[in-house]
């Protein structure tokens, strides 16, 4: 995908001035942070669950060779194939690939944030396959000629009358005048266009949330069970998961689930759980001839043993940026490449490099929000911290705040000198902000006074008043007292 | 009779520039307490700017000197949890497997409290003997709520100040949009967000906006002043001090 990243400044502020964009923001914020509050309260233990996943998922990253053979192994043995890809574009090639032997022309597609990280829709149209999105969501951006800007709800930046739009624009072979009032009606009809292509795919593709090592099984969760139909109806079913992806038994995956949807929704579990282990048996009634599972690295196994093996962790839940007010603030597509919010500004700079991506890890009030949400405990202000010291390290922090942070430092490394300066400052200030005691205009401050007043210094600083006082007081008593 | 404990106030760097009353309240606070309060003049910041700027190299001096400075005293108390939480969460993360540093800083560490935490937690303080008719609403900063667990603390001790009422605003615990320098490097996005937070405020309906950190305060008092809120902005230890005499932060309209 192609990335805006370095453009962030600039994204963010069209966000902020996109007033529509804006009023959909108000649904993360309100549909997501209370159901996830009340679902966490009423489960006694989910705490304690969060620290078994944790557990599990740092027992996996440090046996992740050894579980993704055991997956392999157990893929094979159910008759199913394993496609290792180390990079994007391999894992395309090999896509493109099992599409072409099956013949395919179209992919039906359940939703997947790693299809979206390497780009997968514009490749298949450009290799002259159609894929055809089928979570509601994804089919309304892919409509739109989007990117989703939420992991878990890729539409939450669009409107209903864009939607209308948008399928009055798309539906030309449905009557003008039908209802198209309610939300129910949108739906009915994405529902009906989308069978005819479930029935029609060749190729059926989905992601995966857990890949269980034990059983050689993938496993979705949806809420709208097109998932169970992108894989059961077509011929040959493809997975395409990360590397991480991988727990080591059934048991662990429950374990999981269990602060996944809770995390993500404030559902208990997700409408859908589906396990594929394997093609159709002999005995089985339905199901795809053949199974693909396409395993990605595009650089995980780098951050494996570095400062960033946390993130590994991620279960996608997006519980991170539900309750971030940057994201709150701008939406995901500010963010200018496939991952959003918080984890978004942990991945970004690992899969498109700092240089281009450094913004990200920058924009964070580091409020810990997302830290304190975070099913995973992955935290995520300190990974974005990480980035911004290898940029400061590599000199790719803008010359002007190196500048002034090291001035700054300098300064603050000599107490008597830096007296002296607070002393200026504190008398300066003080009188350019008078009675009023703030000013509207701050000379090298023009950022922040553009937004608001700064409130002024009272007059001397602390420590001369202190030193004062206590000089006085010496004088008084003959003693410094208990001050120093 | 026991020794008294001797306490290093860390003033923080804005409560010395901006707002001398805050340190003077937290004096007040800690004498009244029982503790035998010292000011280290060796002290300039805590190093966050540096350290959010990912130049550890200038952090690890500052803290240095931080430490070495405060590191006599029984208790290390800031009236910022934000300090407090540079002081006691990441000087260890910093100096984390350097030598002597690495034990100097998690022994350095413990003893740091955020002011009014401190003031019940380890000194035990119910009640403080302050007066205000006013109604106010309380904001709880990032880094004292996530790192340090500040939450009902300055709402219980507010509690015992004669004629306060506390009324809650909706979402006072999510972030102002300060975030140190971000405020200044992202300030489209931070005013979305304090912008936010000052209709919370607003519609608290409260005399008096109150918080424990001086950086959200001046953010949240520069929004609102600019907006011609009526609320008016101080450090929550002014008022359990009952030093209420000097105008709000950022003046009145």
């Amino acid at each position: 995908m192609q990335t805006t990243s370095q453009k962030f400044k600039e994204n963010a502020k069209a966000a902020l001035a996109n007033e529509q964009l804006q009023a959909s923001l108000i649904h993360v914020r309100h549909n997501f942070i209370d159901k996830r509050a009340k679902a966490a309260a009423a489960l006694p233990e989910f705490e304690a669950l969060r620290d078994n996943a944790v557990a599990i998922k740092n027992h996996v990253l440090e046996n992740l060779d050894a579980y993704l053979e055991t997956f392999e192994r157990n893929v094979i043995a159910n008759g199913g194939k394993v496609h290792w890809a180390a990079t994007a574009a391999d894992a395309r090639g090999l896509i493109l690939d099992i599409c072409r032997k099956a013949g395919a022309r179209t992919v039906t597609k359940g939703k997947s944030m790693i299809s979206e990280e390497i780009g997968l829709n514009e490749f298949l149209e450009n290799s002259g396959i159609e894929p055809i999105e089928t979570d509601l969501g994804e089919y309304i951006i892919q409509l739109r000629g989007e990117s989703p800007s939420h992991i878990i709800a890729p539409a939450v930046h669009v409107n209903m009358d864009q939607v209308r739009d948008d399928f009055k624009r798309v539906h030309t072979h449905l009557p003008p005048e039908r209802n198209m009032n309610e939300p129910e009606s949108l739906l009915k009809e994405a529902r009906s266009v989308l069978r005819d292509r479930f029935l029609s795919a060749d190729v059926g593709l989905t992601g995966a949330n857990f890949l269980v090592a034990e059983t050689g099984s993938t496993v979705i969760v949806t809420n709208e069970g097109n998932g169970d139909l992108t894989q059961t109806l077509p011929r040959v079913h493809v997975v395409i998961a990360s590397i991480e992806k991988i727990v080591p038994t059934l048991e662990d995956m429950s374990q999981i689930m269990r602060v996944l949807a809770r995390s993500a929704t404030g559902q208990e579990m997700s409408v859908y759980t589906t396990l594929s282990s394997g093609p159709k048996r002999k005995e089985d009634p339905d199901g795809p001839e053949e199974f693909h599972v396409v395993l990605l690295d595009n650089g995980r196994t780098d951050m494996l043993g570095t400062e960033f093996k946390d993130m590994l962790r991620c279960i996608r839940c997006g519980a991170c940026m539900n309750h971030c007010p940057v994201y709150h603030a701008i939406g995901g597509h500010a963010y200018g490449w496939v991952y959003p919010g918080p984890m978004g500004s942990v991945l970004t700079p690992q899969f498109i490099g700092v240089e281009k991506g450094g913004q990200l890890p920058n924009a964070s009030t580091f409020c810990g929000r997302c830290e304190e949400v975070c099913p995973m405990r992955i935290p995520l202000p300190k990974l974005m911290r990480h980035w911004r010291e290898q940029e400061f390290t590599r000199h790719l922090t803008p010359p002007a705040q190196r500048r002034n942070l090291k001035a700054w430092a300098w300064l603050a490394k000599r107490p008597k000198l830096y007296r002296l300066a607070t002393r200026l400052a504190a008398r300066g200030l003080s009188i350019l902000g008078g009675r009023r005691h703030r000013t509207s205009f701050l000379p090298m401050a023009g950022a922040w006074t553009r937004h608001r007043d700064m409130p002024t210094p009272e007059g001397a600083t602390f420590l001369a008043q202190w030193k004062a006082g206590t000089a006085r007081q010496g004088e008084r008593k003959g003693t410094g007292g208990g001050r120093s | 009779m026991p020794q008294p404990v001797k306490v290093g106030l860390f003033v923080t760097c804005l409560v010395d520039l901006f707002r001398p009353t805050v340190g003077f309240a937290a004096v007040k606070l800690l004498e009244e307490a029982g503790c035998d309060v010292h000011v280290p003049v060796q002290q300039t910041c805590c190093g966050q700017p540096a350290w959010n700027s990912g130049d550890r190299a200038d952090t690890a001096d500052i803290a240095k000197q931080v430490i070495k400075a405060f590191e006599e005293f029984d208790y290390v108390v800031a009236p910022s949890g934000s300090c407090a939480g540079m002081l006691s969460k990441h000087y260890p993360e910093l100096f984390d497997g350097v030598h002597v540093w690495g034990e100097r800083s998690r022994a350095f560490a413990v003893k740091v409290h955020e002011l009014v935490s401190f003031l019940t937690d380890v000194m035990g303080v119910e009640a403080v003997e302050a007066k205000l008719e006013a109604t106010v609403t309380y904001h709880d900063s990032c880094a004292g709520l996530r790192e340090l667990g500040v939450q009902a603390q300055p709402r219980k001790l507010l509690e015992s100040v004669e004629g306060l009422r506390l009324k809650e605003m909706n979402n006072a615990n999510v972030c102002c949009g300060f975030g140190g320098t971000f405020a200044v490097k992202y300030s489209d996005i931070s005013n979305a967000i304090v912008t936010e937070k000052a209709g919370n405020i607003d519609k608290a309906e409260a005399d008096l906006l109150l918080a424990g950190d001086l950086g959200c305060l001046l953010n949240m008092a520069g929004k609102l002043r600019r907006s011609g809120s009526k609320t008016q902005v101080r450090h929550v230890a002014e008022v359990l001090a009952g030093m209420t005499d000097a105008p709000p932060i950022g003046g009145k309209d």
